[in-house]
């Protein structure tokens, strides 16, 4: 399985047509004790950059976009209810949602994980 | 206010060294570099604040001293309630009580402390408000008092159950004093101006101290293993729940002490048929809004749901009604309630409590409650 990056601080890790997007560590230090996280819905249509779910710390509020287009097939119920996951397990538990890739060249863009280092170093 | 100072060099309190020996994260605030958080983050440092004690740099605040030129406190305290709709005169030496700066509008133009130290008074203001108060004291007051900015020294608050005993350790006065007391102490050896009070509504002490003692009485009072030091991303969260106002969202040169729900502050001898009704800026529509009521107040809100709705978000009656009727002034997640918790500003008719109102988020219309302030019940020893 490949795991890729945005500029952005999304995690999108590729099984086949379908990508889990996340956020990663980084993001959830930057962004301190999550308290709230609103995820899209199942069956909405994301285009690449658009907002998709939300991610609130005590402090403030900010958006996760949607990496790449495709259809959201399946939301993570269990961050909604436990939000604190995103710090805790950003890049695993606390994936936010999965979407069916609709057109996998959008993926050439993205980083890997030695770019992504790179990225905020 | 703020974005006019951004152009001149942020400034420092005499803590700086402190806050960036303790992984403060430094982030401009009223002119000043200032800690929003330390390494533990703002939800422990809030929960540790109402658990335990949590220090706080306040130092960015305005300190003036009002001396007045006859050399009585009591002809300050007259000249002072020409500027706000507070009763001053009846301040007992070594108490203090909150008062507003207002407007010929009615408006507030700071919120701030007034202390009686016997021969004068001690007024501590807003960071953002600080240089505008000084020039409106020199104009109102220049008469009969001289107004002497304390610039030289800092100020430290120490909150939380646990404040009393640490203080206690290095300051034999301090279990003495009830809620408000204020007055000269010695804390370690060091000359400090000290209050009962705060911004967290927890029980707690202000500590006004010389600049060049600033890191020494910190130190002092962080050397307890019961207190960490918290920064401004709890002290909003602490405020909030607490519901405390914050000059310049909250309140602001358009909204009155009425319309602000800070009526509790205006005694009855500055009221019409009072012993000194009147005599301030905006006297005739605050204490006809006294009477009268005002045509909008501020509220507390519970949004029904997990989302925070923070500051700036519109209000609406209903979930399809067109026609904003007021608007969030400060919101957030409270981490002591667990939950998220905002104020806002709404139609006097529809500020009762459990009233059902909506917020406009993201595309949708949140449903809130007003809720009576302050959200978690404070714990001043009166």
């Amino acid at each position: 399985m490949t795991t890729l990056f945005t500029a952005d601080h999304e995690w999108l890790r590729i099984d086949g047509d379908v990508a889990t997007i996340g956020v990663t560590d980084y993001a959830q230090s930057q962004l301190g004790d999550v308290v709230f996280v609103e995820l899209p819905k199942v069956g909405r249509s994301l285009k690449k950059a658009e907002a998709a779910a939300v991610v609130e710390s005590v402090k403030a509020a900010s958006d996760v976009y949607s990496p790449i287009t495709g259809e959201v097939t399946e939301v993570n119920e269990a961050l909604a209810a436990e939000p604190a996951l995103v710090n805790s397990d950003a890049a695993g538990k606390a994936w936010f949602f999965k979407i069916k890739i609709a057109d996998k060249s959008e993926l050439d863009g993205l980083m890997d994980e030695a770019a992504y280092q790179k990225h905020t170093a | 206010m703020l974005a006019r100072e951004v152009e001149t060099p942020l400034k420092r309190t005499p803590l700086f060294a402190l806050h960036a020996a303790r992984g403060g994260k430094m982030v401009p605030f009223a002119g000043y570099e200032m800690p929003v958080q330390y390494a533990s983050g703002v939800l422990r440092e809030h929960q540790h604040t109402r658990a335990s004690a949590g220090l706080f740099d306040v130092s960015h605040m305005g300190q003036i001293a009002l001396h007045a030129k006859s050399g009585k406190a009591e002809d300050a305290a007259l000249a002072l309630e020409r500027l706000v709709p507070q009763d001053i005169l009846s301040v007992a030496p070594g108490r203090q009580r909150y008062a507003q700066f207002t407007n010929p509008e009615g408006g507030i133009l700071d919120d701030l402390m007034v202390a009686n130290f016997g021969k004068h008074l001690f007024l501590v203001v807003n960071a953002a408000c600080k240089a505008e108060d000084e020039a409106h004291l020199r104009a109102g007051l220049s008469d009969v008092c001289t107004i002497e900015p304390l610039a030289d020294r800092a100020l430290l608050a120490l909150q939380g159950p646990k404040a009393e005993a640490v203080l206690a350790k290095i300051c034999a006065e301090a279990p003495a004093m009830r809620f408000m007391d204020a007055g000269p102490r010695r804390i370690d050896g060091i000359d400090c101006f000290v209050s009962r009070s705060g911004y967290t509504g927890e029980d707690g002490f202000e500590m006004s101290v010389p600049a060049d003692k600033a890191e020494a009485l910190a130190t002092a009072l962080l050397a307890s293993g019961d207190v960490l030091p918290i920064g401004l991303g709890a002290r909003d969260s602490l405020r909030l729940e607490a519901g405390l106002c914050l000059y310049g969202h909250d309140i602001d040169t358009a909204t009155t002490p009425v319309e602000g729900a800070l009526e509790w502050s205006i005694q009855k001898s500055r009221r019409n048929g009072g012993a000194r009704a009147g005599g301030f800026a905006g006297a005739d529509k605050i204490l006809d809004q006294l009477e009268t009521g005002a045509p909008r107040r501020r509220v507390g809100l519970r949004p029904e749901g997990r989302a925070p709705v923070r500051e700036g978000a519109p209000l609406f009656a209903s979930e399809t009604s067109s026609e904003q009727i007021g608007t969030v002034t400060s919101g957030g997640f409270g981490p002591t309630l667990n939950a998220p918790v905002a104020m806002g500003y709404l139609p006097s008719p529809l500020a009762a409590s459990d009233t059902l109102v909506f917020a406009e988020l993201r595309g949708q219309r949140l449903p809130m409650r007003v809720s009576a302030m302050p959200f978690i019940a404070n714990t001043y020893k009166r």
